[in-house]
């Protein structure tokens, strides 16, 4: 479409030109190879800035992680300037024959999965809902999805934790005033699976404002007739849904989807800040475990050893959210 | 055989585009005035009310967290320093506001939130608007490459860029300086700013431009002077977007700045967690303060950011 576009509207760019320099052609010669130069280097000067700022911040380091996790480096040759020892693939070894990471991969895997399926399930069915409520419920509910969405992630862990506070939190007052129930004082976080569940309460909270708010976008473009007709034709309600309504919401829901892997595997903050600022072995997940190994244990190589290992997981869904960009057209 | 096809492909797609409308008008319209709508509608609102309970109940679900945040900001201590909090506050108090206001670095933590924010924000609109301007406009070899580095740029988890960034801006004695963390956030909202930028650059009709360069203006005279008043609109929804991602970020500024008076508002906002407790009247006020702008900005934007979005989504 764009390539169509750009081909069919940049000779008149040119164009209009040319008939005002039609009849004298040796002087629009003499001209043009100049111009046509600069025409064809004004883009790149144009993206160059960009160029230069993304490659400084982000494929300089990118290249340095790759460099580093095949050092050692640690809080000596950080501080000294010194390059730390090559050490080849001792890194990764030690790292892929470390049990804690397995653990740590294995608890990353789980949560997103959870995470995602939670996030893309009320998504989905929120936003079904949100077509069927009268128009103030509709206003109601898309003012607090809004609300949510803008929370800061601190500020909205920040909450979550006080919810679950064992002291003061409203979370153990409910829970307590159901009769023979006494949740007073419970700590939700010296089990992890209490503690997780907390957080994926936040994660889940603050994912569902952008996955119903594309998806109910999405679900304005089913086009009535058709769903009618299906009706008419004697499909349920769940048989409209899905032949008629998913199909059309499809792309747009696949890639919210993958998106949501990527963000919900790399969760960090969250953890981080609710276990202030510094989780405990048993709430490390791949980001958390990486930063530690950093920052704690001043082992700067297996840290971004580590990390590396997780982009390298994660490339692959990130050249599936591409190919469904490509496929739907954004891109090109 | 040549003139035949395409008269009878142009009567199928002509049908094509009635058919759904016919079969489906018809029936609806006349069936619905004279006897299916009394039974119909009551049907429809017997419905509509289970769903508009459901819907209210999400509304409590995710409005909750938010009800709780501002009315805690407002609650005095002692009504939160109880075992048993109402959900409604008994009585409302600044005192959280007057603390958090007076708590050690808040004015310096101010300050270099905005000196950050506003100084990468800036840069990144500038980079970005003309970056976004040269994949909108021109098509030049190299430019879906560029398409796919923004893409993948924001795909990176940020944890997997800090062990280097840190390493990197320690070697060039950038850490606990302004500049290295406003470098950081210039470049981590390029992406995103120069792909907003462009699905309204594509919007703006090539035709206006052209014109402009018809009547003699240069390039660059036609962008500055047509394009980019056009813009405007689309800039100001991505710089303030760009401008609440900024003034959301938390790791990178914790991690780069080690001075206290350097922090920003939200590495500040962990002054009320220490390890003998929580003051949580005093963290939801400093919350208050600093998510309150962003709310607003974002009730303001996220039209005009879905429109931007969606309209370089159709037309790519």
């Amino acid at each position: 479409m764009t390539a169509a576009d750009t081909q069919a509207a940049d000779p008149p760019v040119a164009g209009p030109r040319d008939p005002g320099g039609s009849g004298p052609r040796p002087p629009r010669d003499g001209v043009r190879p100049s111009k046509k130069t600069t025409g064809a280097l004004l883009p790149y000067l144009l993206i160059g800035p960009a160029i230069i700022a993304i490659g400084a911040v982000f494929a300089w380091p990118l290249v340095k992680t790759v460099v580093m996790s095949f050092q050692d480096m640690g809080r000596r040759e950080l501080w000294s300037g010194e390059t730390p020892p090559w050490v080849g693939f001792a890194q990764f070894t030690h790292i892929l024959g470390d049990s804690q990471f397995w653990a740590v991969t294995f608890r990353t895997v789980v949560f997103m999965v959870v995470c995602v399926t939670a996030t893309m399930a009320f998504g989905l069915l929120i936003a079904l809902l949100m077509q069927r409520l009268s128009t103030w419920v509709r206003l109601l509910l898309t003012g607090a999805l809004v609300a949510a969405w803008s929370m800061p992630l601190l500020v909205a862990t920040s909450i979550f934790r006080w919810f679950a506070d064992s002291d003061y939190g409203v979370v153990n007052s409910l829970l307590s005033k159901v009769p023979g129930v006494d949740f007073q004082g419970h700590n939700w976080f010296l089990n992890p699976w209490q503690g997780f569940t907390i957080i994926a309460a936040v994660v889940i909270w603050g994912a569902i404002p952008f996955v119903v708010i594309t998806l109910y976008a999405a679900l304005t473009q089913v086009p009535k007739e058709l769903e009618e007709a299906a009706q008419l034709d004697g499909a349920g309600p769940l048989g409209v849904f899905r032949n008629v309504v998913f199909p059309v919401i499809k792309p747009v829901f696949q890639m919210i989807a993958t998106l949501s892997v990527i963000w919900d595997f790399n969760v960090f903050g969250q953890v981080f800040l609710m276990r202030g600022n510094k989780p405990e072995p048993e709430y490390e997940l791949l980001g958390i475990y990486s930063f530690q190994k950093a920052f704690s244990s001043s082992s700067f190589s297996q840290g971004t050893a580590i990390a590396l290992i997780t982009v390298l997981l994660l490339s692959g869904v990130a050249v599936y959210y591409l190919r469904q960009l490509l496929k739907t057209g954004e891109v090109e | 055989m040549t003139t035949s096809t395409p008269a009878t492909r142009e009567t199928e797609a002509r049908k094509k585009a009635t058919a759904p409308e016919r079969a489906v008008r018809p029936d609806r319209k006349p069936g619905r005035k004279p006897d299916c709508k009394p039974g119909r509608k009551r049907g429809r609102e017997k419905n509509r009310l289970g769903y508009n309970i459901l819907g209210l109940i999400t509304f409590v679900v995710m409005a909750f967290p938010v009800y709780w945040l501002l009315v805690s900001a407002f609650r005095p201590n002692r009504e939160i320093r109880s075992y048993d909090q109402p959900l409604w506050p008994n009585s409302i108090t600044f005192d959280n506001f007057v603390r958090a206001t007076e708590t050690r670095f808040f004015w310096t933590a101010i300050q270099s939130s905005l000196i950050i924010c506003v100084t990468s924000v800036l840069g990144a609109m500038l980079i970005g608007t003309i970056a976004a301007f040269a994949i909108g406009r021109f098509n030049f070899i190299g430019r879906k490459p560029f398409m796919m580095v923004l893409i993948m740029v924001q795909l990176l988890p940020p944890t997997a860029m800090l062990i280097p960034i840190y390493v990197q801006l320690n070697a060039m004695g950038a850490l606990n300086e302004y500049w290295g963390v406003i470098v950081v956030y210039l470049v981590s909202v390029l992406p995103f700013t120069t792909w907003m930028i462009r699905g309204f650059v594509i919007n703006v009709p090539k035709e206006l431009e052209e014109s402009a360069m018809v009547d003699g203006c240069t390039r660059m005279a036609a962008f500055w002077r047509v394009i980019f008043p056009l813009l405007a609109p689309g800039l100001a929804a991505a710089s303030i977007f760009a401008l609440i991602t900024a003034w959301n970020e938390y790791l990178f500024a914790y991690i780069l700045m080690q001075d206290n008076d350097k922090y920003t508002l939200n590495v500040w906002l962990m002054n009320f967690t220490t390890d003998r407790g929580t003051d949580y009247g005093g963290l939801m006020a400093g919350s208050v303060m600093i998510a309150v702008p962003v709310v607003i900005f974002f009730m303001i934007v996220q039209k005009k950011m879905a429109a931007g979005l969606t309209s370089g989504a159709v037309k790519g």
